[in-house]
């Protein structure tokens, strides 16, 4: 199978991919959302004409002289500034109507404090590590039976290596748009990282489950490395095909889905197209490599 | 055969039975009764609150309560609004230091004057009784003028007087309107609880003489002069009350007095034109999206993508169903959890259908070629979803906002209900239409792809 054969080129392609999301990632880091870093952020609507952006910034200035005002559509501002409390909220609605003399609409409105923030950040650190964590342990349980020649936890492990790798490389994209163009990190985000690995498990569990079943009908005569192509090519269209569905909604959802989620279904996309790769080019491979140097030190 | 088509006929008469009703429901007067989706904040628009409540002077066995009236009162403010549907919840987060675990969570549908909304919740009356000994109040007066009272140094000084007693508005448990026997005022006669009661008592008999303030908002409107223990739990308040702002008081103690301070922590307002927005995107998106998957399963799998199509009608009805019955709240990300579902549930029947080609390019019939490949794919199915209910559960626990719990529990239910319709219902309709005998037609129709492999 041409896929395993060629293994080493993908994973030089991975290798490149996750060294560049890693370099961005220490370079340019990630830019954080309110969610996350506490702050408030507006976007406000002028239906009688938008008034000049230094304007709403040194109105702002008396509540927050470090607040930022960006455009947004033909009539709108979205602002972001530190996070306000009641009082200073109506100070903030007064200041971007420029004192009463220009009609503002408030179409949103977010405020959240700094120990939100803290605890929205703690808590998804913590659902993704137990979302791999319950991953692993379920295909070690799920695999218990097949032993030779790789054994069950090893699969688990293939599979969060896979898993991580499908993680990074979003992480890293928009680490990179983060710099470029300004895109946020929010707990959105962490929740599409995390319908990534689901979904990405879910392809590397069923080439693995083909691999097992391959491995009772084969009963040691076949070697390790075609038993894993063999399966690699029975999955192969499922693979591309669910994924093609998926994506289809997900591209659908992109264009017409309205502004509020384009952002969440980005990096769903890139996920999701990223962690098809991986299960395909990278997840079984992985499993003949780790055959092989198991061999070569008996 | 016969017995296959029946079963068929009647999950897909169920079906579109629920399907019509699910979509008759959303207008008032219908046969199938007025029940329409219920949205989240982000697309109804609407106001989402978080107060942190600060429960450091409440003792540590008495916060659950404490917390749980601190919602009822807030609730039975929040309905004076006339907001429809409005959510007040109280949250406790496990893992965070003990002053910001406790939480309170407003919701109101519709109403984007948050400043209104905000004032009524927090202005809720805080009642407190304060001590001053007789000796310090009679020095302060000694050494004060009456002109002095209102530079705010001596007011300062004055407030400095009184010591917390831990009395509080929380202890009251009754009180009613009065009227002062002497000179017939308004008077806010009050019925502390047991606790309130045994408190008031001790306070009283130690304290005869002295001054206990009476403090509404941090302010004193009344500070009498203890005259004798009290062992009733009786109390009156006179102030300079009219009868207006009497009986606001009784009903604020009767039912606003908030039990446990609460500063406001979090604000998001969404209007109400862009959650209409997000609305009619999502849902020409979930459409565009059907409709493409369907052309994409038709051309490739042919008579079993056919299955899977009405297969995918049958889940989008039952789901929508479910919806709107168990009822979970959409928000933008659940309409967006939805779509990718109906991608994903395509997934089983994908596999299904690779499975049952490569048994039929092994030979077999066509009919074993669908038993084997409905009996082969399910382990993997089967392996795949757990995987995916696993995520979906720690993503509903774990999630740090009602936007992720609700996209986890649209994708939960997905996962489940894409199991029956993939598997049951597609097996079901693919028994009932499949062609009977091998024929080189039969074939090309129940086979896939672009070309056999051999």
């Amino acid at each position: 199978m041409w896929v395993v054969k060629n293994r080493k080129i993908f994973y030089t392609v991975s290798g490149i991919l996750v060294g560049l999301s890693f370099l961005s990632l220490l370079f340019w880091g990630l830019r954080s959302g309110i969610d996350f870093t506490g702050g408030t952020l507006i976007e406000v609507s002028y239906p009688g004409g938008r008034p000049d952006q230094g304007e709403v910034v040194a109105a702002l200035s008396e509540v927050d002289p470090s607040a930022s005002v960006r455009s947004s559509g033909s009539d709108s501002y979205i602002v972001r500034m530190k996070p306000t409390t009641q009082e200073e909220h109506s100070l903030v609605t007064k200041a971007l109507s420029l004192n009463g003399t220009s009609r503002a609409v408030e179409k949103t409105f977010d405020s959240i404090g700094p120990i939100l923030g803290t605890e929205a950040l703690y808590k998804a650190y913590l659902s993704i590590a137990l979302v791999i964590l319950g991953i692993v342990l379920y295909i070690t349980f799920a695999f218990r039976k097949v032993s030779e020649p790789v054994s069950s936890w090893k699969y688990g492990l293939i599979a969060i290596a896979a898993l991580i790798h499908d993680v990074i490389i979003p992480v890293g994209v928009f680490s990179v748009l983060g710099h470029f163009a300004g895109y946020e990190v929010d707990t959105l985000f962490v929740t599409a990282l995390l319908v990534v690995l689901g979904f990405s498990v879910h392809d590397t569990i069923v080439v693995f489950d083909r691999v097992r079943e391959n491995i009772r009908n084969s009963s040691g005569k076949k070697a390790f490395e075609d038993i894993v192509g063999e399966s690699v090519s029975q999955t192969f269209t499922r693979s591309i095909n669910t994924s093609l569905t998926t994506l289809i909604a997900l591209v659908v959802l992109y264009f017409v889905g309205g502004a509020t989620i384009q952002h969440f279904v980005l990096a769903l996309i890139i996920g999701i197209a990223v962690g098809t790769y991986s299960s395909v080019f990278i997840g079984s491979p992985l499993l003949v490599t780790v055959e092989k140097m198991q061999a070569r030190k008996r | 055969m016969f017995k296959h088509r029946a079963k068929a006929a009647y999950v897909l008469i169920f079906a579109a039975l629920v399907g019509y009703a699910t979509y008759a429901s959303q207008v008032p007067g219908s046969w199938a009764g007025f029940k329409p989706f219920r949205l989240g904040l982000d697309l109804s628009g609407g106001t989402h609150l978080v107060y942190q409540a600060d429960i450091s002077k409440v003792d540590p066995s008495a916060v659950n309560d404490a917390m749980k009236s601190l919602r009822d009162v807030v609730e039975r403010r929040v309905n004076t609004f006339g907001v429809s549907e409005p959510l007040v919840q109280v949250e406790q987060s496990s893992f965070s230091t003990a002053e910001n675990a406790h939480k309170l969570i407003v919701e109101l549908p519709g109403v984007t004057d948050v400043e209104e909304a905000a004032k009524s919740i927090g202005a809720t009356p805080s009642l407190e009784f304060k001590l001053v000994i007789a000796k310090e109040m009679e020095a302060f007066q000694a050494s004060t003028t009456v002109r002095d009272m209102s530079t705010s140094t001596q007011e300062a000084a004055y407030l400095a007087l009184f010591q917390p007693t831990g009395l509080t508005g929380r202890m009251v448990g009754k009180a009613s309107l009065e009227f002062t026997p002497t000179t017939n005022e308004p008077a806010v006669g009050i019925l502390f609880n047991t606790e309130g009661r045994e408190l008031f008592a001790k306070i009283t008999k130690e304290h005869v003489g002295d001054y206990l303030g009476i403090f509404l908002d941090g302010v004193p409107i009344s500070v009498p002069v203890i005259r004798d223990q009290i062992l009733d739990g009786r109390g009156q308040i006179s102030g300079s009350f009219n009868a207006v702002d009497a009986s606001k008081l009784v009903r604020d103690l009767n039912y606003g007095a908030l039990p446990v301070p609460i500063t406001l922590i979090s604000t998001q307002t969404i209007g109400p034109t862009l959650g209409q927005a997000a609305v009619n995107g999502g849902v020409r998106a979930g459409i565009i999206s059907f409709i493409l998957i369907s052309i994409f399963l038709i051309v490739w799998y042919r008579l079993p993508g056919l299955v899977a199509v009405i297969a995918l009608g049958v889940y989008t009805s039952i789901m929508l169903a479910l919806f709107k019955y168990i009822p979970v709240t959409l928000t933008a990300a659940g309409i967006a959890g939805f779509i990718i579902t109906i991608g994903m549930a395509v997934d089983a029947n994908i596999l299904i259908f690779e499975r049952m080609k490569e048994e039929l390019a092994r030979g077999r019939g066509i009919w074993d070629a669908m038993h084997e490949g409905f009996a082969r794919a399910w382990t993997s199915i089967k392996d795949s979803n757990i995987s995916s209910i696993i995520t979906g559960i720690i993503l509903f626990y774990f999630g740090s906002n009602s936007v992720i719990k609700g996209f986890a529990l649209v994708f939960l239910i997905g996962v489940l209900v894409s199991m029956f319709t993939a598997i049951t219902a597609s097996r079901l309709f693919l028994y009932a239409i499949a062609p009977q005998r091998s024929s080189k037609l039969s074939l090309f129709l129940i086979n896939n792809g672009f070309k056999s492999r051999k």
